[in-house]
């Protein structure tokens, strides 16, 4: 070694850190696994490296858990500390903050046990006893393994704590009397975990634990109701997102994402690039690629697109009738023009885009959909793909709310839901107008 | 050509409609600015979208991370760059920084020549007594800016600027710290805000373009920026 010795080398450093990491890892592993047999101090001793390395392995576990179950996108402030709370999730019924969830023993999570980590992910009931709001997926992670469970909490013990008080709900009355959500649970709470289908395989298994349990896909992509429910028998149907303006495609039919129609490949690129040779996200599922889904395995988007693909039972909803579909010949003209003019250059004059870093617009069930909401927010906002791991640069596309006028964006958006064979319905510049002053949130 | 039927689209003509040459190369991913700031960032007829073309890229990227991260808040911006990493926003912010495109046609907002020569003093000799320092101290002898963080300021409308000043001065918009602009800016009253937007609307570009080097002469002020 020729290194001065006064110097302390960065390396020197991040081991000394990794060596402390790795202690507190080991003792919460411990913690958890109170049954486990007990090993000699001599035996720890020996075999210091690798019971270090199963410990920092299972952190690593609940960490990647904890991505899948997209906490960080809820619980921390855009700019803020990891997990500490204190973001405003807007609901119809009033603003909610959402809990600290760093390991602080005041303001955080950071006396809680492993149990009650279970129980409040299994069954919504706080370690206060208080019936949680469902804004918390818990009706998701109620799929949740305890094993899992166990792995995020060690995680999550794992992070820095940060003291910061959680701030009071903010709900309407009588919205604001939690006895309500013992109603509200009755109708649409499930308690239990996920019990494999022992007709299906293993991988479909996964990816519907997945799905269904930590990707809590069911919260936008099943219709919320007036009670701010999702009942079960409209399970992945789609629907409006609250306080969002943004439709959330039906993973069930095959006219809304299609998904029957989707090679698993393409269903895989768009949950973890972000853009596949169908389609790409933007808006809230840009969020949920870009903090969650882009960095799971392979094996688990795989997965999840094998279950996802199951999903659609049939072309069950039939397409609109060619009345429906009547476009007045100088609608179909002006919104001919302004494609040719705008979005010729990236789309194609046929529509067929240039996957995967412009998407396809003919045969593309998001712009044919019967909500015209997402393909008119596109024309008016634009909007860029998140940056992810397996595609770091992503395509964007311009805004054109201050080019267009409600009667253009209507007569363009009407010409891609009907040209080139797609088989959408016209729309009215009425309906560009109601969210052009919405927009964007 | 056809689109002359359609008098709204006129806005969109030119450099301010999608056009690229090549798929894979940043200016065809850049192709989400150019409705707003034009093909090369030179701006558009919109008085509101500042011309991003040359401004040194240190300054565009603060903005593009601050843009993503909701310190500086327009929600066009922050909706657009939301979900994009650090290093493609560099990408994006040194793309822009290199282009050199022509000036758009001034400003031509009215405004009366006292008004004028109110903005004159404080663009290039500041206001001693009420302890603003010369725009020009900072922001460099041809307002082209100054590398690594100092944005240029010709080419700029007075919609834009004044803005811009107005919300610092509420505290709606931030520099790193120490924030020199907030410094500034509370010194200076709503008039002398008009008055020197208006005058640097009415500019003409200098023959060089470029912004001047880092730190070359010293500040009046501390900028974190600069650090």
């Amino acid at each position: 070694m020729r290194q001065p010795t006064l110097i302390v080398r960065p390396g020197l450093r991040i081991g000394l850190v990794v060596a402390a990491l790795i202690v507190v890892g080991a003792a919460v592993l411990v913690l958890l696994r109170p049954h486990a047999p007990t090993q000699t101090q001599t035996q720890t001793t020996v075999a210091a490296p690798v019971a270090a390395n199963a410990a920092t392995q299972y952190l690593n576990r609940g960490e990647y858990l904890a991505r899948a179950g997209d906490c960080i996108a809820c619980h921390t402030t855009p700019n803020g500390r990891q997990f500490a709370g204190g973001r405003a999730m807007a609901t119809p019924f009033g603003n909610l903050y959402v809990p600290n969830i760093t390991p602080d023993d005041e303001t955080g999570i950071g006396q809680w046990t492993a149990d009650e980590f279970y129980t409040m992910l299994h069954t919504g009931v706080s370690r206060s006893g208080a019936l949680m709001y469902p804004a918390m997926p818990f009706a998701s992670y109620t799929k949740v393994t305890r094993e899992d469970s166990d792995a995020i909490y060690a995680y999550l013990m794992s992070v820095p704590p940060v003291k910061q008080q959680n701030r009071p709900h903010e709900l309407r009355f009588p919205f604001n009397k939690r006895e309500l959500l013992v109603g509200w649970r009755a109708l649409y709470f499930k308690e239990g975990e996920y019990v494999p289908d022992p007709g299906k395989s293993a991988q479909w298994n996964r990816g519907a634990y997945l799905v269904e349990g930590l990707g809590h896909c069911a919260m936008c992509h099943t219709a919320i109701n007036a009670l701010g429910g999702s009942s079960e028998s409209k399970a992945f149907e789609g629907g409006m997102i609250p306080n969002q303006n943004w439709y959330a495609p039906s993973l069930t039919s095959n006219r809304e994402a299609g998904l029957g129609h989707w090679s698993e490949k393409d269903i895989a690129d768009l949950l973890q690039v972000g853009v596949a040779n169908r389609g790409t996200v933007y808006g809230p599922m840009a969020e949920v690629v870009y903090n969650s889904l882009q960095y799971l395995s392979d094996e688990d988007v795989a997965a999840m697109a094998v279950y996802l693909k199951t999903l659609p039972q049939a072309d069950a909803e039939p397409p609109p009738t060619s009345q429906a579909r009547m476009v007045s010949p100088g609608v179909m003209e002006l919104g001919r023009r302004v494609y040719v003019a705008e979005c010729a250059m990236c789309h194609g004059t046929e529509g067929k885009g240039q996957p995967p870093q412009f998407p396809p617009l003919a045969a593309n069930q998001s712009i044919t959909m019967s909500s015209p909401v997402n393909p008119i927010r596109m024309v008016l906002n634009g909007g860029y793909p998140p940056g992810t791991k397996k595609n770091p640069r992503p395509y964007g596309m311009p805004p054109f709310a201050h080019i267009l006028n409600d009667e253009m964006v209507a007569a363009v958006v009407t010409y891609i839901r009907v040209a080139w064979e797609n088989s959408g319905t016209p729309i009215t510049p009425a309906q560009v107008s109601e969210l052009r002053k919405l927009l964007p949130e | 050509m056809a689109v002359g039927l359609f008098p709204a689209l006129a806005g969109a003509q030119g450099d301010a409609v999608p056009a690229f040459k090549t798929l894979d190369s940043i200016e065809a991913r850049v192709q989400g600015c150019v409705t707003c700031h034009g093909q090369s960032g030179q701006g558009t007829s919109n008085g509101y979208f500042p011309r991003i073309a040359g401004k040194p890229a240190g300054y565009l990227y603060n903005q593009l991370i601050a843009f993503r991260d909701g310190t500086r808040e327009y929600p066009p911006m922050n909706y657009l760059v939301a979900y994009l990493p650090d290093a493609y926003l560099r990408e994006m912010a040194d793309h822009f920084a290199k282009q050199r495109p022509p000036f758009e046609a001034k400003d031509a907002a009215p405004a009366d020549a006292a008004m004028l020569d109110r903005g004159k003093a404080i663009a290039t000799v500041g206001d001693p007594r009420q302890g603003i320092p010369a725009c020009v101290a900072c922001h460099g002898a041809r307002m082209t800016g100054m590398q690594p963080g100092i944005p240029g300021l010709v080419g700029l409308r007075a919609a834009y600027i004044t803005a811009q000043l107005t919300r610092w001065r509420v505290g709606n918009r931030h520099a790193a710290e120490p924030d020199c602009m907030k410094r500034i800016v509370t010194r200076l009253s709503e008039t002398d805000i008009a008055a020197v937007a208006a005058w640097l609307a009415r500019q003409d570009a200098p023959a060089d373009l470029s912004p001047d080097s880092s730190n070359l002469v010293r500040m009046p002020l501390a900028c974190g920026s600069q650090r």
